[in-house]
């Protein structure tokens, strides 16, 4: 089951919305897909982010992925406990292994994200293909 | 599940890291059904075997086994495979499934020889169990004296109640056997297998822990360190090379460089800034590109990302000083010696 207060991408991100400030993180599909985690490489607070630019790359033993942010705007926080310890990407995607914290600048590019039944069945979908 | 050789293969089951692992402290079992067998009978089996690949055949006693390359006339191989003696008169190769017909091909169309050759692929499952717990768990599934079982030295043997090849070989750098047996037979030997495996904690392992091993062992891949434009001398595979056995495919030119040297070489390197340095990208010394790393991946056992990569022989000092291009940015590495790894004796 996906978290119901999260939205998500086509490209396996998730964002959850406080106010202002969007908290972005790769989804428990991305993980299982990539494998052990091993390295996350992120940018750096005061950075800009770009709406569906890629802002980072998260690494597995066997592969390396590329992360796109929804949304424009600056980066507020990046998560420390990842240098040390990418695993917690397969462990809580969800929760403790947010990647980083962005000022919204425009709220219209949250709108045409999926909820979590349509990004259930989107995966769902793509794994019938 | 992933298409490889024209196979569809398992990437991991439980994890590469937990796989690679197991492997190395207890043990893990491989379907390495999709790798080629290709059988060489009749009188001048050993002359033909000795005109198309590089390591001295001659050598070989009965049920004794040999790393070879199967050549080309320009110093390069075809292919890195296994050369197993019966008979003076009967041999079986062991060759990397992706390329069997490939194989295959090459040595009919050079057997002007008194010898038949014949694609047995069909007839052959394999498994591989590798580990330093490989013996203690194999012992409770077949009578077969392993202890006097030596490394590179095959048997005819029972398994899990099957009658197959066995041979004490593989692909990680541990210690360890690779099973051949009939198809019809490989998922009761599979599961027959890990059961008897279980206490002493065997995982199946798949083709992303595969490849980690190897290249910790510092293991050619064909395709990676190994195609039809790299010599054996730059490939560090001297060792395989015996000049002095009389006329192969690819003497000539493995003579030269022999004598003369090679332009470029393989290295081992770790990467000694944050960064995973992988298959593709490229190697730089001051700023300028020099090569390219054949195979790069995270090492779980050793903790280090590390990698091999071919550069100018002039720069393949162990310890000088390199940059991997990642993704644009120049990140620091270190030559080292190879293997990565060697398991303790």
């Amino acid at each position: 089951m996906y978290p119901q207060e999260l939205l998500y991408t086509k490209e396996h991100e998730w964002i959850r919305v406080d106010e202002s400030i969007g908290t972005i993180g790769i989804t428990d599909h991305a993980q299982k897909e990539l494998g052990d985690i091993v390295f996350v490489e992120l940018p750096r607070v005061g950075d800009q982010v770009t709406a569906n630019e890629s802002f980072g790359t998260v690494e597995s033993v066997k592969a390396v992925s590329e992360i796109y942010s929804p949304i424009t705007g600056e980066v507020t926080a990046i998560n420390p406990r990842l240098q040390s310890t990418p695993e917690l990407l397969n462990a809580d995607p969800h929760g403790d292994a947010w990647l980083i914290r962005v000022r919204l600048t425009d709220r219209r590019e949250i709108e045409s994200l999926m909820t979590a039944d349509d990004y259930e069945a989107y995966i769902k979908e793509k794994k019938g293909e | 599940m992933v298409e490889f050789g024209g196979w569809e293969m398992p990437v991991e089951y439980a994890g590469i890291t937990q796989e690679h692992l197991a492997v190395r402290t207890r043990a893990g079992l491989f379907d390495v059904s999709h790798m080629g067998e290709i059988e060489v009978r009749g009188r001048e089996a050993l002359a033909l075997l000795q005109y198309v690949t590089s390591n001295d055949v001659a050598r070989l006693k009965d049920f004794q086994a040999q790393y070879t390359a199967l050549m080309y006339p320009q110093g390069s191989a075809v292919d890195d495979c296994l050369v197993h003696r019966f008979a003076e008169n009967h041999y079986l190769l062991c060759v990397n499934a992706a390329n069997t017909d490939k194989d295959f091909d090459w040595i009919v169309r050079h057997n002007t020889f008194d010898a038949q050759v014949r694609n047995v692929s069909s007839e052959y499952s394999q498994l591989a169990l590798q580990g330093p717990k490989a013996e203690e768990i194999l012992a409770k599934v077949s009578k077969a004296d392993l202890p006097r079982l030596r490394y590179y030295w095959f048997c005819r043997a029972t398994c899990c109640g099957v009658e197959g090849l066995l041979a004490r070989t593989g692909y990680t750098g541990e210690d360890g056997f690779e099973f051949y047996f009939p198809p019809s037979e490989s998922g009761r030997v599979w599961n027959a297998m890990l059961e008897a495996g279980k206490p002493e904690g065997l995982m199946p392992v798949g083709l992303g822990a595969r490849n980690t091993l190897r290249l910790e062992a510092a293991f050619p891949l064909y395709g990676h360190e190994l195609d039809d434009q790299t010599t054996l001398f730059e490939a560090n595979l001297g060792w395989i090379c015996k000049l002095q056995k009389g006329e192969f495919l690819g003497r000539d030119i493995l003579l030269k460089q022999h004598q003369e040297g090679t332009k470029k070489k393989l290295v081992g390197f770790e990467m000694t800034e944050r960064g995973i340095g992988r298959d593709g990208y490229n190697v730089l010394t001051d700023g300028r590109v020099v090569g390219k790393v054949t195979s790069g991946s995270p090492a779980p056992f050793l903790g280090k990302n590390i990698g091999l990569a071919y550069v100018p022989t002039e720069f393949a000092q162990v310890g000088r000083e390199i940059q991997i291009d990642i993704r644009g940015k120049a990140i620091a590495a270190r030559l080292v010696n190879l293997p990565f790894y060697k398991r303790p004796k």
